[in-house]
């Protein structure tokens, strides 16, 4: 951060600022001079004094108790619960055999007629070719276990996002109340949603669903209220002062006019529901995340790949195919109503042939031969790769050795400096640094969010963590405004990166794992390394779309003043860009931590272990204990980067 | 999209026509993806060890080939399979190390799990070094002189102290609370799976360099990398009672089966096939190998084991 606010400072056309952020940091200093000598006589020692922390594992281990003993009997379940449960099993099952019954040509067919419709030719034959790649591999069934539970994740969220959306648009109160909870959902951790779905549930596709649905109604519901709300007020006028009642202005006017932002809600919503339905594989989703998670328990490369593949292509297609749909919308282009009937029926009419077609040869399963074994080449490469790449390579060395290197020379100083620093000081250090980049409020709930870390008695493992994260933001930093500054000053390279970074945006968490283990091992390092792969895409654009809306006079001025090229970057792109460049170090925290914590599933340790180990044994209460501080952790990392003013953010 | 949403509509109705009075136990769910079409499913869990995989492979081949069911596997741990054993989420366990608690929770209180006999394997836990290293210092095999020897196995993450690998954190373990009660200048380092663990134990045998680790027989790494076992102090009934005190070596488990209790009523050919399945440890490590060293699928070991092997299995079947 220091990168960030020393041009910045440097400018002097805000001495004011500095001087108001010298004033913030003298009155901390004076409640540290106060405080911190009697908090460090009191409780001496680095760590967080036990005496202050609240010991959560025995009222959290006897409600897991009570809940797996009075599942079948009490009302509560019985009555409410049960229900719940029963009707996600029933609609995904629902789906699931709709889905079979088209056979795999109908369901070819139908993604690729409605891929046509909405969003044109090449897009329909991309659909058609993922379907079949996921045929080809041998994941027909498990993407169809994928689909159908996404399909009732992503309806249940769209609903609940709506209805949220509508109220929190409509009323201002709502809005007041609803914001911060939805705001703090977006930041937080898919991993983190998953343990308290499992208390109530148990391991299965009930759990499943509703974690996914809890992850992903947030967007939806603050993309359609900020679309309500942006009404132009002159038509609101106009409609309002032809007698529309209520029903009608919002029906023919609000609505309507909200389209493209409830579009692209739904685009949010379909990717954050995918990114999670493959986590949930953790809590017994089944389908492609299980054969993901199978494959990762036995570091099996070839076998990981082939079920990432199908997760990549879904994911690809969902996200361009909704995308259209928003350009459409946006365009407002409308064809004839009569050749929409007519083409409609004629659509209908060829996927009724296909499936029929399919039922009547009996080739509704994807047939056998037409199976292709990627895992065993794949694995065959892999291990020429560790043989000849993990270690031993001259000069720059082997991967296994960057990740040692990365571990010893890195990971370790950062963590045992802030396992080393007093818990008051760091406590400190988080409140100077929130304020300087944002309000008193944010300053305020990072460090609550701090000190509750402390509370819940697992200081040690988030400083961990957070070791982790920060190692991660740096490199991802380091990397992002490197490829940033070279994009946003030559053409073509922006050209180059825009399709990777396209599809690396796109992808769920789950699948970054797979490359790293193959190259890192297992441990710390390669759960850093997915992160940064992770995070990147997301800096690397916002960094490039801040620097390239930089004011172009203030760029020519500089010119014609002589400036070189690298003091027209440093001195006028960068400084100007520095709202841009905040909000990507906001977003680079957010989505590293994200990865970090799964990154327990690949010996990353400290609290994404502690939930693998909470899932793993059964023990809850270790794991929601672990969950409580990673959503603390995100809660404070978030605030701690916070600009002065909200933007709206891409979801994970 | 109309299409699913048809499909939905139609089920949420009737949903609510089945469901409209009485109470919804959602401990008896199958799961959604069960006996999809008319074909008879059954769900088996799979635990992330190569001999549980082996287990699962082999019943998943001879249910799908000579009894014509589907079988789906998933991916649960042990613990977490218990419960969703007794929530009829899965079928069947086939290959659990000894959870007592949980044993008496669904077995002897609840009836929601059946007791399905023995899987023929005797699993035994402890700790190993590798036989080149036994032989170099003859004594190491006893944990007497394990801090003698702590210098040797010290790594980057094991900070000062002589490095105990652990494996994946869903097995049974008490290896911390042996170190601390045995006062031993050890620290526990998991791996976070086991195939991280043979990874690394792979790449130490390499070089014939020293290490401590967790292990387990029957494992079919023995055979590639030769272990011998470090004396604890000697296993005594219940020495095991209190997981924060324990200071004695591991038990010697027989591996047992377990099945959902409506399953086993009325599974019919499936459940009683599974009752049935029983193998030695030399069957199971056969497959293990093809799977793990040979890099075979689980599905081809399994051909391969049952065409050699007609004698096994066909008694499985009667």
């Amino acid at each position: 951060m220091a990168t960030l606010s020393v041009p910045a400072s440097r400018l002097g056309a805000d001495r004011l600022l500095r001087s108001r952020a010298l004033g913030k940091l003298l009155l901390l200093a004076l409640f540290a001079a106060v405080l911190a000598p009697w908090a460090a006589a009191r409780w001496p020692g680095a760590a967080w004094p036990h005496a202050l922390t609240v010991d959560l594992s025995g009222p959290l281990a006897s409600a897991s108790d009570w809940v797996v003993d009075n599942r079948d009997s009490h009302p509560l379940f019985l009555y409410f619960f049960g229900y719940v449960s029963n009707a996600v099993v029933l609609c995904v099952r629902a789906v699931y055999l709709t889905l079979l019954a088209a056979g795999w040509a109908g369901v070819t067919v139908f993604g690729a007629l409605v891929a046509w419709r909405v969003a044109g030719v090449r897009l329909a034959a991309g659909t058609a070719a993922a379907f079949l790649a996921c045929g080809a591999l041998g994941m027909w069934v498990p993407t169809m276990q994928t689909l159908a539970l996404m399909v009732v994740a992503v309806l249940a969220s769209l609903a609940l996002g709506m209805l949220l959306g509508l109220a929190a648009g409509l009323s201002d109160r709502l809005d007041r109340a609803l914001r911060p909870v939805l705001d703090t959902m977006q930041v937080l951790p898919a991993f983190a949603y998953l343990l308290p779905v499992v208390l109530v549930f148990g391991i299965g596709v009930p759990a499943a669903v509703l974690a996914t649905v809890v992850y992903a109604a947030p967007p939806m519901a603050r993309l359609t209220s900020l679309g309500l709300r942006a009404a132009d007020p002159g038509v609101m006028e106009a409609v309002a002062s032809l007698g529309a009642t209520f029903r009608q202005r919002l029906l023919t006017a609000r609505l309507p006019l909200a389209r493209k932002e409830i579009m692209l809600g739904v685009n949010q919503t379909i990717m954050m529901a995918l990114s999670m339905a493959v986590i949930a594989s953790m809590i017994g989703a089944g389908g492609l995340g299980d054969r993901v998670y199978q494959a990762l328990a036995s570091v099996d490369v070839g076998a990981a790949l082939a079920a990432g593949i199908p997760i990549v292509l879904l994911a690809v297609v969902l996200d361009r195919v909704t995308a259209a749909v928003g350009e459409r919308l946006g365009e407002g282009a409308e064809a004839a109503p009569g050749r929409t009937a007519a083409r409609r029926a004629v659509l209908a009419a060829v996927l009724a042939a296909v499936v029929l077609l399919g039922r009547l040869t009996g080739a509704l399963t994807w047939p056998g031969g037409w199976v292709a074994d990627i895992a065993a080449p794949v694995n065959t490469a892999k291990d020429w790769m560790v043989d000849h790449l993990y270690s031993g390579v001259p000069v720059v060395g082997g991967t296994a050795d960057w990740a040692a290197h990365f571990t010893t020379w890195v990971l370790d100083p950062i963590r045992d400096g802030l396992q080393g620093l007093p818990w008051w000081a760091l406590l400190l250090v988080v409140a100077a640094v929130a304020w300087l980049i944002g309000t008193w409020r944010t300053a305020l709930t990072a460090t609550l969010a701090m000190a509750a870390i402390g509370v819940l008695g697992v200081w040690k493992p988030s400083l961990d963590t957070l070791s982790q994260v920060l190692a991660a933001v740096a490199v991802t930093l380091v990397i992002g405004f490197g490829a940033a500054v070279a994009a946003a000053r030559s053409a073509r390279c922006e050209r180059m990166l825009r399709p990777v970074l396209d599809v690396c945006q796109t992808m769920p968490q789950f699948v970054y794992l797979i490359p790293v283990v193959a190259l890192f091992g297992v441990g710390r390092a390669p759960a850093a390394a997915a992160a940064v792969v992770y995070a990147l895409p997301a800096v690397i654009r916002i960094v490039g779309q801040g620097l390239r809306q930089v004011d172009p006079g203030a760029l020519e001025a500089a010119r014609s003043l002589g400036a070189t090229g690298a003091q027209q970057l440093w001195q006028v792109q960068l400084p100007l860009a520095r709202r841009a460049l905040l909000l990507a170090v906001n977003q680079c925290v957010v989505l590293v931590l994200a990865v970090v914590v799964v990154g327990g599933l690949v010996g990353g340790g400290a609290l994404g272990y502690n939930v693998v180990f909470g899932l793993a044994q059964g023990d809850l209460a270790t794991g929601l204990v672990a969950g409580a501080a990673i959503v603390c952790l995100g809660l404070m990392l978030d605030r701690v980067t916070q600009p002065v003013e909200r933007h709206v953010r891409k979801g994970a | 999209m109309r299409f699913r949403t048809t499909a939905l509509v139609a089920a949420v109705a009737a949903l609510g026509l089945t469901a409209g009075c009485g109470a919804a136990d959602m401990t008896k769910q199958a799961s959604p993806f069960a006996n999809a079409r008319g074909s008879k499913t059954v769900t088996l869990s799979v635990q992330s060890w190569v001999g549980a995989q082996s287990n699962v492979a082999v019943a998943q081949y001879v249910l799908e080939h000579e009894l014509g069911y589907r079988v789906d596997t998933v991916q649960v741990d042990e613990v977490p399979a218990w419960d969703a054993l007794s929530q009829g989420r899965v079928d069947a366990l086939l290959e659990d190390w000894g959870h007592p608690d949980q044993e008496k929770r669904y077995v002897a209180d609840k009836k929601t799990i059946t007791d399905a006999g023995e899987l023929g394997v005797t699993g035994h836990i402890g700790w190993f070094v590798p036989t080149y290293l036994a032989k170099r210092h003859p004594d190491i095999t006893d944990w007497r002189n394990l801090d003698k020897y702590a210098s040797l196995f010290r790594t980057a993450e094991s900070g000062g102290k002589g490095q105990l690998m652990d494996g994946s954190p869903s097995y049974v373990t008490n290896d911390k609370a042996l170190v601390a009660n045995l006062k031993l200048d050890y620290q526990v380092v998991f791996a976070g799976s086991e195939a991280a663990q043979i990874t690394q134990m792979k790449q130490f045998a390499k070089d014939e360099k020293p290490f401590l680790t967790y292990w387990y027989t029957p494992q079919w790494l023995s055979k590639k990398v030769p272990m011998t076992e470090v004396r604890l102090p000697p296993y005594k009934e219940g020495c095991d009672a209190d997981p924060a005190k324990v200071a004695c070596a591991y038990p010697h488990t027989p591996l047992k089966k377990f099945l959902n209790a409506d399953f086993a009523k009325s599974g019919g050919k499936a459940a009683a096939f599974l009752k049935k399945f029983r193998w030695t440890t030399e069957d199971q490590n056969e497959v293990s190998l093809m799977i793990a060293d040979q890099r075979m699928s689980p599905q081809d070991a399994a051909r391969t084991w049952v065409r050699g092997h007609p004698e096994v299995w066909k008694r499985w079947l009667s």
